[in-house]
Parts: structure tokens; C-alpha cells; sequence
């Protein structure tokens, strides 16, 4: 099956398997591999891109699903030179240890801040439902939201 | 996940058609449920026929009648400034569904299909009489839901829209599972047409109405109607995060706040 997506903002036309989930794509043929997948049963949000602007789990959702989408990864809403406002709040506010959860915390958080009026900590907390921090990090990414809100 | 033939459906007719050859096809919607069934190989269609690209499937249309097309995520109904004046239970019910990224993905149409018993929707189906419409015909919300994972649709048709009556008053009370957010027990009650109705989720089979506690709240919607009204456990769903026993006492304990909501 033939799908083409774009990825960052470059379009690949790739072959894949009917049954090809979207990160596998992004991990194994585009080598984006800071997508991760913890759980693989759609609870931990490791996983969370953005595909069309919103946030969904890319372990659950089909490369088929995903053919003529616009898909931003972690790769892509910053460099090393120049982070994006979310992933300098996050350095500031220590809002990582393992970092195994910090893509999906991060693209999660950005759609979080970008759709969400007057956000505040519990709004913060009830959007990250469905990301979860193996390091119970939760204090310092809540934080890190809150202060990237005010930078975004 | 088992190897299946994907195909993406242009239109209403081509998916029944993409269904009607295949030797074991399914509709993907959202994939929410069936993503992770596939995964966990609980199911090995032959086909997966997404219908998920027929926008005409898509979006809300309020005027005497609540009327969300089967593709609306659970984001856009609680988005939705209009279903929130119209049924705000509703848009209660839908911004409580999963996760944030569950519900940028997850449609109506798909959770009514599959008649998880833990899912939220049903509850509303069957507490707001809404009816359920079809490419082949229109089901009431009653006769809908018909056992575990089991409904009224037949072999390949497919839902196009869910209309609910807009309720004199409603609330919706969910106890949820603090790992998954399903439903343990929710509990809509409503007014509708000047009879009290009560939906229950995530305590038996499918979703049903309690003849009990619509019995005690005939009367008169007022938590006090509640005091020693008690439902049955007997065929309720018993598994590691609540027994049946459990469950019983959950559907009165949520009916009291979904009423005390309303007062």
C-alpha cells in the first residue's frame, strides 16, 4: 500500500504494509525515532504527534489513516540552537529525568497550550491524562507547562 | 497485529460495497477500540474498511434536535458551543472520554457501534432517547444496545448519525477507572418529554435503563427520592476493578449526583 504523509514539513511516498501503524513509519522508515513507544496500548502517550494540529497517539493510529496528513514529530518543532518555547521551559524547569515520556509530554503539552483559553495548573494536569511519567515527574512538567504557556 | 487487507472508503456506498465482498470486514472509524483489539489480536478481520475520511459524516447540527454525525470526534462534540447550550450533559459526557489525544480521534459513531459496556456514550443513547441513524434505516436509543459488545445493527450497515432530543434537564455522573477513565458505573438521568429517564453504563452487559431508579424518581427529581432505593446486581459485570455487588451500589451512588447536579 502506498501512503503519502508529510512529515516536518517534507512529503514522503512510501510503500508500507496495510497494517503499518503511524509510528512505526515514523520510527523505522523515517528514522524519527524520537517518537517513542512505551506502552503500545494506547494509555502512556509516549507515542503523541501531531497529525492535522492535533495531538493523537501515533501507536494508534494506521500509516493508512494517516495518508495525505500533515504529522509533526518532536524532531520537528525545534533544534539544538534554537528549542522550541516548551522544550526551554522544560530544560528550565528540570521537568526530565529518564526523558523516555518527554516527546509525548511535550508534543501533548504544545497542542494543550495552543487549544486551550486561560489555562491553569489543573487544566494542565487533566490535559496530560494521557501521558504518563514512569520518573512520577508530574510536579516539574506541570510547572514547565504553565511557564511555557506565558512563552508561546 | 495479524495481516489485513486496509481500504479506504470514498463514500457511504462504497463502504457497505467494500463490506459486503470482503470475507470478514470491519469499519474503522477512529480506531480508538479497534486499533488496540487488532493489536492485541482479539480480532483478525480480513478487511479493515476505513470510513473515517467521509467528512459528510462529520460535525453537529442543533436546532430542535441534537443531530452529530457518526465521524464527530469526542473533541468537536465538547468543542461544540451549540451542543453545550442545547444538552450540556452531553458535552460533559464527551470532555470526560479517555484522554485528550483519545478523544482528537474517537467518534460518536464508533463508540455507539461496538457497545462496550464501559464506554460513556451508550449512557446517553439510552438516557436522552436519542436515535440511532443508519445507512438503512433509524434505530430508537432503547432498542439499540443489545448485549456485550452486541447491537441492533446488522451485518455491514453503518451509523451516520446519533440525534438526541434536547432533555428539559439532564446530568451525566461517571465513577471512572483512574487508570483507563472507562466508565466503572455512569449514570445519565434526564427529563425528556415530562418523563424521567435513567442510562446506565459500565454496570452490566450493555447500557440499559434502571426501572428502578426511574420508579423512585418518577415523582419527582430530588436526591431525597433516592434514599433507600437500591438495584439489582444480579447479572452485572464483576471483574478486577469492581464486583457486581459494587457496581449496584455505584449506579445509585451516581444517580444521586447526576440528581443532585440537576436540583
Amino acid at each position: 500500500m502506498e501512503v503519502t504523509l508529510t512529515v516536518n514539513g517534507a512529503s514522503h511516498t512510501l510503500d508500507v504494509p496495510d497494517n503499518a501503524l503511524l509510528v512505526e513509519v515514523l520510527r523505522e522508515r523515517l528514522g524519527l525515532t524520537g517518537t517513542h513507544v512505551g506502552c503500545d496500548t494506547s494509555q502512556c502517550g509516549a507515542c503523541v504527534v501531531h497529525m492535522d494540529g492535533c495531538a493523537v497517539k501515533s501507536c494508534t493510529v494506521l500509516a493508512g489513516q494517516a495518508d495525505g496528513a500533515d504529522v509533526t514529530t518532536i524532531e520537528g518543532i525545534g533544534t539544538v540552537d534554537a528549542l522550541h518555547p516548551m522544550q526551554e521551559a522544560f530544560r528550565d524547569c528540570h521537568a526530565l529525568q529518564c526523558g523516555f515520556c518527554t516527546p509525548g509530554m511535550i508534543m501533548a503539552a504544545i497542542d494543550l497550550v495552543q487549544s486551550t483559553d486561560d489555562l491553569d495548573e489543573q487544566g494542565v494536569r487533566d490535559g496530560l491524562e494521557g501521558n504518563l511519567c514512569r520518573c512520577t515527574g508530574y510536579h516539574n512538567i506541570v510547572r514547565a507547562v504553565l511557564a511555557a504557556r506565558d512563552n508561546m | 497485529m495479524y495481516q489485513f487487507n486496509y481500504r479506504k472508503a470514498s463514500s457511504v456506498e462504497q463502504a457497505a460495497d467494500l463490506q459486503a465482498s470482503a470475507e470478514d470486514g470491519v469499519y474503522l472509524a477512529g480506531g480508538m477500540t479497534l486499533i488496540p483489539t487488532l493489536k492485541q489480536r482479539l480480532a483478525a478481520p480480513s478487511d479493515v474498511i476505513d470510513v473515517g475520511g467521509l467528512d459528510g459524516l462529520r460535525g453537529v447540527d442543533v436546532g430542535a434536535t441534537v443531530r452529530i454525525g457518526a465521524l464527530t470526534t469526542h473533541a468537536e462534540v465538547a468543542a461544540s458551543a451549540e451542543v453545550r447550550g442545547a444538552i450540556p450533559a452531553l458535552s460533559d459526557l464527551a470532555e470526560g472520554i479517555g484522554d485528550a489525544h483519545v478523544r482528537n480521534r474517537g467518534t460518536i459513531g464508533g463508540s455507539v457501534a461496538n457497545s462496550d459496556p464501559a464506554a460513556d456514550y451508550p449512557a446517553a443513547v439510552v438516557g436522552l432517547a436519542a436515535t440511532v441513524h443508519t445507512n438503512r434505516r433509524s434505530i430508537a436509543g432503547d432498542d439499540f444496545f443489545t448485549d456485550l459488545f452486541e447491537t441492533a445493527l446488522e451485518e455491514g450497515e453503518i451509523i451516520t448519525s446519533v440525534e438526541f432530543p434536547v432533555p428539559a434537564r439532564a446530568a451525566y455522573a461517571k465513577f471512572p477507572n483512574p487508570a483507563s477513565r472507562y466508565a466503572i458505573v455512569g449514570v445519565m438521568v434526564a427529563e425528556v418529554d415530562g418523563a424521567v429517564r435513567v442510562g446506565v453504563t459500565g454496570a452490566g452487559r450493555c447500557a440499559f435503563r434502571s426501572v428502578e431508579l426511574e420508579a423512585a424518581l418518577a415523582g419527582g427529581l430530588s436526591v431525597a427520592a433516592l434514599d433507600g432505593v437500591s438495584v439489582p446486581s444480579g447479572d452485572f459485570n464483576s471483574d478486577l476493578h469492581a464486583s457486581a455487588e459494587y457496581r449496584a451500589h455505584l449506579v445509585v451512588v451516581m444517580a444521586r449526583r447526576a440528581v443532585k447536579e440537576l436540583a
